[in-house]
């Protein structure tokens, strides 16, 4: 391949070793490609390095705020940086992020899954197109926006459903209103739900396209309803891509920080209602807390981060992992 | 869909009664007109009430009437149709919502004064001032993170196509995804943790880091399912010719994918743009014009808008001024988003096909 190779080497052997032959096939013998297979592994690997860093600067601040801590880091209910000794735990913001989650999910999953099944088996052909082009642009617009729309809009608008939902459910405790303004958690779920229906959208969707048509028409031959093709052929065949979905959906509701901070009016302690304000959540509470955090507060708010960090990744890294087992599956079936 | 075509064919009268094509219209119609007359009956206000009664009317009536018609599997269809429909309108009513009220609030205070003016001197509370300072930082932010993020992006993205066997490679690809998934509030941090360390102020650069790191994998994605595009025939005909790999991929494998890779990183850019919550801890906000990025606090785009609304006590004209603010950040995102999705239409890869 290379004339300095041959004359670098004793008489060519009859066989290259095993290693000779992977380099000449992979043709990174030449300055030019081993600088530019140095440039391009180099960026990978800092890819690497900027996770660990991150993984452990944020584990390094969150030990000093945490041997500090007087309280409980993970079951206190209070957050006072400011005061010697100081006295902060998270359990309000756990609570608060996965119930605030909890409520996104359960309003977005199944609109989002049936948006992309309307777009995918009902919308007529010539809307189709557009109205999942104008989904992704929406997905594109910046959560502060959803943030101002949310305080400025939608929170006037709650009125009516709060006391609704107070007439009828207010039994059940979940739904009991006290008349507050409606900066909830419930709020907050309904906005984050919005937010992240596009995401779920979008992937279902594609995934929904990917349907064998075989399956689709041997269902429709045997006599199959539309919605029976659905359930029987699209919704098998996508199920794990729609759980991967709307768990990369849940890792946007769980890290979303501005939206959440415009429109909650937090506080740190557990509210049984969805309807009454209080509570927060991971992201909005080093938000809002950040300004006038000292040192130690500081530190404490990354140690926040810190397990925010932790969740999302562990969400993140099963959807992907989910969805990495599904294409290997479908491979083989292909 | 083909076989959506297929899914209305059989309308033959051999199969039984069907209700006329008009008829969930009628039924939509009707339920309307029910939930609106409800409504008005019991006083209620809410638009969000009347068009929820409407709603569950039309799905309930839709199987009912379709029941008694169709028979029972009919009538599920039926009903899985309505919800189908419920549900994308529902999802509908917000998104329109909120294009139009930050298209009608932001109208009112954006004009040439409020691009070209900063917020010097005027109390948050007052009317005046503009946004100029903010699109001069969230410009050299974006732009400088751009500058990072892309080229290493890129080069990531050509060492797992291009490169990538093995173990490296499989953990480049699982912790790009896993980077994808990284709250933005948490990239701020981590750039705050080193910020602490070496007990620095706040600056625009140190925005730039964090916003770069959150538009990395996001480019490393795009450019790596654009370079998959790229036909192989062309790869090897450069190599049988005797160029060099790293010559190929120079000359022939990113060329061709050049308008992918453009779209990819543009759409990165318009995600980062709109960014508040590393700004916020990182360059904190500025009611003066600071265009110079590695020397103390500067303004962006979101976080005005987030300080308007937050540290404005209610006042109107802040709010004014966030809308306008939203507006311009919208305008500027779509923007970007049509301009990347133009050139991927017009630059797609010639896959031969």
């Amino acid at each position: 391949m290379d004339t300095k190779e041959i004359t670098d080497t004793p008489p060519p052997a009859p066989q290259p070793t095993p290693a000779e032959q992977k380099r000449a096939a992979r043709g990174a013998t030449r300055p030019g490609d081993r600088i530019f297979l140095g440039l391009s592994r180099g960026s990978g690997i800092l890819l690497l390095v900027i996770m660990a860093a991150i993984a452990g600067f944020l584990t390094y601040r969150a030990s000093i705020a945490i041997s500090k801590d007087e309280a409980n880091f993970f079951t206190a209910f209070e957050w006072n940086t400011g005061v010697v000794p100081p006295r902060f735990g998270i359990a309000v913001l756990v609570f608060g992020t996965i119930v605030s989650s909890i409520v996104a999910m359960v309003i977005a999953v199944p609109i989002a899954v049936a948006i992309a099944l309307f777009l995918t088996h009902y919308a007529p052909r010539r809307l189709s197109g557009p109205i999942a082009y104008v989904i992704d642009l929406l997905a594109a617009v910046p959560s502060i926006v959803y943030g101002l729309w949310g305080a400025l809009v939608l929170v006037p608008n709650m009125n009516g459903l709060y006391g609704w939902l107070d007439d009828y459910l207010g039994w059940t405790g979940i739904f009991s209103w006290q008349g507050g303004a409606p900066r909830s958690m419930l709020t907050v779920g309904i906005l984050l739900a919005i937010m992240i229906l596009p995401i779920i959208t979008n992937v279902s969707r594609e995934v929904f396209r990917q349907v064998p048509q075989m399956h689709e028409e041997a269902a429709l031959a045997l006599g199959a309803t539309r919605w029976e093709v659905i359930r029987m052929a699209v919704i098998p065949f996508g199920r794990s891509g729609v759980i991967s979905a709307s768990m990369l959906g849940l890792g946007r509701a769980l890290g979303e920080t501005m939206a959440v901070a415009t429109v909650l009016s937090p506080t740190f302690d557990i509210q049984a209602s969805l309807l009454d304000p209080g509570g927060g959540t991971f992201a909005q509470n080093i938000a809002s807390k950040f300004s006038e955090a000292g040192d130690i507060g500081r530190d404490a708010l990354i140690a926040s981060g810190l397990v925010l960090f932790v969740i999302t990744l562990l969400v993140n890294g099963g959807a992907r992992a989910i969805i990495a087992r599904r294409k290997e599956y479908s491979g083989a079936n292909a | 869909m083909s076989n959506a075509v297929i899914a209305d064919k059989p309308r033959s009268t051999l199969r039984g009664a069907r209700l006329p094509k008009w008829a969930p219209y009628a039924i939509a119609a009707g339920s309307l007109a029910v939930g609106i007359g409800i409504s008005l009956a019991a006083g209620l206000h809410s638009n969000i009430q009347w068009g929820l009664i409407a709603a569950v009317l039309f799905v309930v009536g839709t199987y009912v009437i379709a029941a008694r018609v169709e028979g029972p599997r009919q009538a599920k269809d039926r009903i899985a149709t309505s919800l189908v429909w419920v549900a994308f309108l529902l999802a509908v009513i917000p998104l329109v919502s909120l294009v139009w009220s930050t298209i009608s609030r932001g109208v009112k205070v954006l004009d040439i004064y409020f691009l070209t003016h900063s917020m010097g001197l005027i109390a948050d509370s007052e009317p005046g001032g503009g946004i100029y300072h903010a699109i001069i930082g969230s410009l050299e932010q974006v732009g400088l993170a751009t500058v990072i993020a892309a080229p290493i992006g890129v080069l990531t993205a050509i060492y797992l196509v291009e490169y990538g066997r093995g173990n490296l490679a499989r953990a480049v690809t699982f912790f790009v995804d896993v980077m994808t998934g990284i709250p933005s509030i948490v990239a701020g941090l981590f750039i705050l943790s080193i910020m602490l360390m070496f007990e620095m102020q706040p600056f625009g650069f140190a925005g730039s880091m964090a916003l770069a790191i959150l538009m990395m994998p996001v480019v490393v994605r795009s450019t790596e399912e654009m370079l998959k595009l790229v036909p192989n025939e062309l790869r090897e005909a450069s190599l049988a010719l005797g160029v060099p790999k790293w010559r190929t991929i120079l000359k022939v494998v990113l060329p061709t994918s050049l308008g992918g890779i453009t779209t990819g990183i543009m759409l990165a850019v318009a995600r980062i743009a709109g960014e508040t919550a590393p700004v916020l801890l990182l360059v904190w906000g500025n009611s003066l014009i600071n265009s110079n990025p590695f020397e103390g606090a500067q303004q962006s785009l979101p976080l005005y808008i987030y300080q308007q609304y937050a540290n404005s006590a209610g006042s109107g004209a802040a709010y004014d001024r966030a809308w306008a603010a939203s507006l311009t950040l919208i305008a500027f995102v779509m923007i970007l988003n049509l301009v990347a999705r133009g050139i991927a239409r017009w630059k797609a890869p010639k896959t031969g096909r």
